[in-house]
């Protein structure tokens, strides 16, 4: 009998609720706004990591990749650090058990230039032939680097998918045309197939030439901003050959021994795992500012449902007059504020798909928009506890309404 | 419970605390009120009339005294168990009829069923058995602000019988009427008389006091005078 009579409270509820419905829905307003930018960006968060951890995923789990490294604490203290071109040769020379090396040397702030068009690039790279196989990336046209482009210093040149954009005289096979880059005559040999863009960005507005080539173009400028790729023949020599790399670089480095390094050596793995760390980061901070926009919801509706105590009074009187008790009245009130809670909290996921799914269709390399299971089934727990804790005030105010007082109110 | 007895109040006091002063508004009243009984309880404002409704409807509780309402003792009832005694034993009918405004006719009827915790189709056919014996029968599904001021009171009549309650207790039933609809609505409390029903009219207008079977008259606090008309 006792649940069948909270089952009444909670019809008694929908009740008052539906009597002002619009009044409900402004309400609730706080609630779908929290609930709709969680849903919103988490959807969004969701399709970005998996799109970034594809590409870590691409380079395989055998692979290590070296760059220089220094803390920014002591990057502000003016220290710098790179990688040179005879570390490159000496790691190739020195170290077993490596499959392929590859040096990758980045130069930013390039232009191509083809029949009077100008393409400014994201950044030119200096590389090897086994750069497209060791990251999965292809000629989409024509063909990519081959190890005599580099050995003979060729002036070759491979296009990113995006630089035809700007290059609007590039023919669909642009093979065997002449670019200049930043003033020097390159021969297309091919262009690359597109990729999925990260965070937003197109990765594709670049172009590749040999390493050696850039070397010998850029000279000491090439040394700016050099990587290295390595890949060994076997998974299980990857923590010694870590180890030997170390040992090469702080002895080339002249670092001593209480020293710290002033290279980063990563696995594919650490680097899926310390961006998977700055995601999750990103989702704590997203999911306080959200946490704080619920509980300002809440207050929003505590502040309403006090209106509404008073507003109802009267009401309150005849229904204790009746019979109704304490908890009766409680519990009408408390499933009021859930209630309210919830239907923002559904409002909000259904705003935030709409959302999610609309940035989904506005950048099309997003993978399709799903918004995870877990999200929603926190977002509505989220909300009743909100309904619940801010409820609690105002639901006792009415449950302890004199029923003298309360039937004289006027 | 003597000589079928609904209501047996016996050295009834109520002690309000206001600014230090204390004011008895109830200082030692014995009352009984037998079953089928029509009784008015007249007074003027500030006699005690509304304290006296009050904790006959248990509403409140005595600062001293011992009431049984029934055969059991209410006088010292948690809230809980009052409400109980309120939906079970009490059929309130006040000065402005005090409708939920946006229930019909009949969700008024029944909304002390639901606190009975009877069942839907019951409670429905309880409501529009209720609604007929006041004569409004075909208005069950009007709102409050659709029905005129005596038919709502008799909504709030049939509210009150809807239960079967020990006692009905009216607080100046045809306060807020004309003269012919106070008319109906004290022929409607005559046949109700008939049918066996124990009335307490609490009321400040002589003319429906003698229409009463007796008029307890109370003056600060007291019971001035008890007649049988």
């Amino acid at each position: 009998m006792k649940i069948s009579r909270h089952i009444e409270s909670l019809i008694l509820a929908i009740l008052a609720l539906k009597a002002n419905l619009l009044r409900s829905i402004l309400t609730t307003l706080g609630i779908i706004v929290g609930v709709a930018s969680v849903i919103a960006v988490v959807s969004i968060m969701q399709g970005f990591s998996a799109s970034i951890t594809e590409q870590f995923e691409n380079m395989g789990s055998n692979t290590l990749q070296i760059e220089p490294y220094v803390s920014f604490r002591n990057q502000m203290r003016g220290k710098r650090a790179k990688l040179t071109i005879s570390d490159y040769e000496a790691i190739g020379r020195t170290i077993s058990g490596i499959d392929v090396i590859v040096p990758l040397t980045y130069q930013g702030g390039s232009t191509v230039v083809y029949e009077g068009d100008q393409a400014r690039l994201q950044y030119q790279l200096g590389t090897v032939s086994n750069y497209g196989e060791m990251n999965n990336y292809y000629p989409g046209n024509g063909r990519f680097l081959i190890p005599s482009d580099d050995t003979f210093k060729r002036k070759v040149i491979v296009l990113g998918a995006d630089v035809r954009k700007e290059l609007k005289q590039l023919p669909a096979s642009p093979s065997g045309e002449y670019v200049q880059l930043d003033g020097t005559w390159f021969k297309v040999v091919g262009e690359m197939e597109a990729r999925d863009s990260t965070l937003g960005f197109s990765q594709d507005n670049m172009v590749i030439i040999p390493f050696q080539t850039a070397v010998n173009i850029l000279r000491e400028r090439a040394e700016r901003f050099i990587q290295i790729m390595i890949k060994v023949e076997n998974v299980e020599n990857l923590p010694q050959i870590t180890e030997q790399l170390e040992r090469l670089l702080r002895a080339r480095h002249k670092i001593p021994k209480d020293g710290v390094d002033d290279f980063r050596i990563r696995t594919s793995d650490q680097m899926k795992e310390s961006f998977e760390g700055v995601m999750d980061t990103v989702t704590l901070v997203v999911a306080a500012i959200v946490g704080v926009s619920l509980v300002v919801g809440g207050i929003g509706i505590m502040n309403i449902m006090l209106v509404s105590v008073t507003e109802r009074t009267r009401e309150i009187g005849i229904c204790k007059a009746l019979g109704a008790t304490r908890s009766d009245i409680l519990i009408q009130f408390l499933a009021e504020a859930v209630i309210l809670c919830l239907l923002g909290g559904l409002i909000g996921i259904a705003i935030g798909y709409g959302l999610g799914a609309m940035v989904g269709a506005l950048v099309p390399t997003l993978p399709d928009i799903v918004v995870p299971l877990w999200a929603i089934m926190l977002s509505l727990g989220f909300s009743s506890l909100i309904g619940i804790l801010f409820g609690i005030a105002p639901a006792s105010k009415a449950a302890n309404l004199n029923p003298i007082d309360a039937l004289h109110y006027e | 419970m003597t000589n079928g007895s609904v209501i047996k109040l016996s050295a009834i006091s109520r002690y309000y605390h206001m600014g230090g002063e204390v004011i008895k508004a109830l200082d030692g009243v014995d009352l009984s009120i037998n079953k089928n009984e029509y009784v008015a309880v007249i007074g003027a404002s500030g006699s005690g009339k509304s304290t006296m409704m009050n904790i006959l409807g248990c509403l409140d509780r005595p600062t001293e005294g011992d009431y049984t309402l029934n055969g059991t003792d209410v006088s010292s009832l948690a809230d809980s168990e009052l409400s109980n005694v309120r939906n079970l034993e009490i059929g309130f009918i006040f000065q402005s009829f005090n409708l939920l405004g946006r229930a019909t006719a009949l969700a008024n009827v029944i909304q002390p069923l639901i606190y009975r915790g009877t069942g839907r189709s019951e409670r429905k056919q309880l409501a529009m058995d209720a609604l007929k014996r006041v004569g409004l029968e075909g208005r069950e599904h009007h709102l409050p602000n659709q029905l005129s001021g005596g038919q709502r009171q008799r909504v709030a009549i049939a509210r009150a019988l809807v239960t079967n309650p020990a006692i009905i207790l009216a607080d100046e039933p045809t306060g807020n009427l004309d003269s012919s609809t106070t008319t109906e609505i004290l022929a409607l409390f005559d046949k109700l008389i008939e049918k066996g029903q124990t009335i307490i009219v609490v009321t400040h207008e002589p003319d429906i006091a003698k229409r009463c079977k007796r008029a307890i008259t109370i003056s600060d606090g007291k019971i001035i005078k008890d007649e049988v008309n």
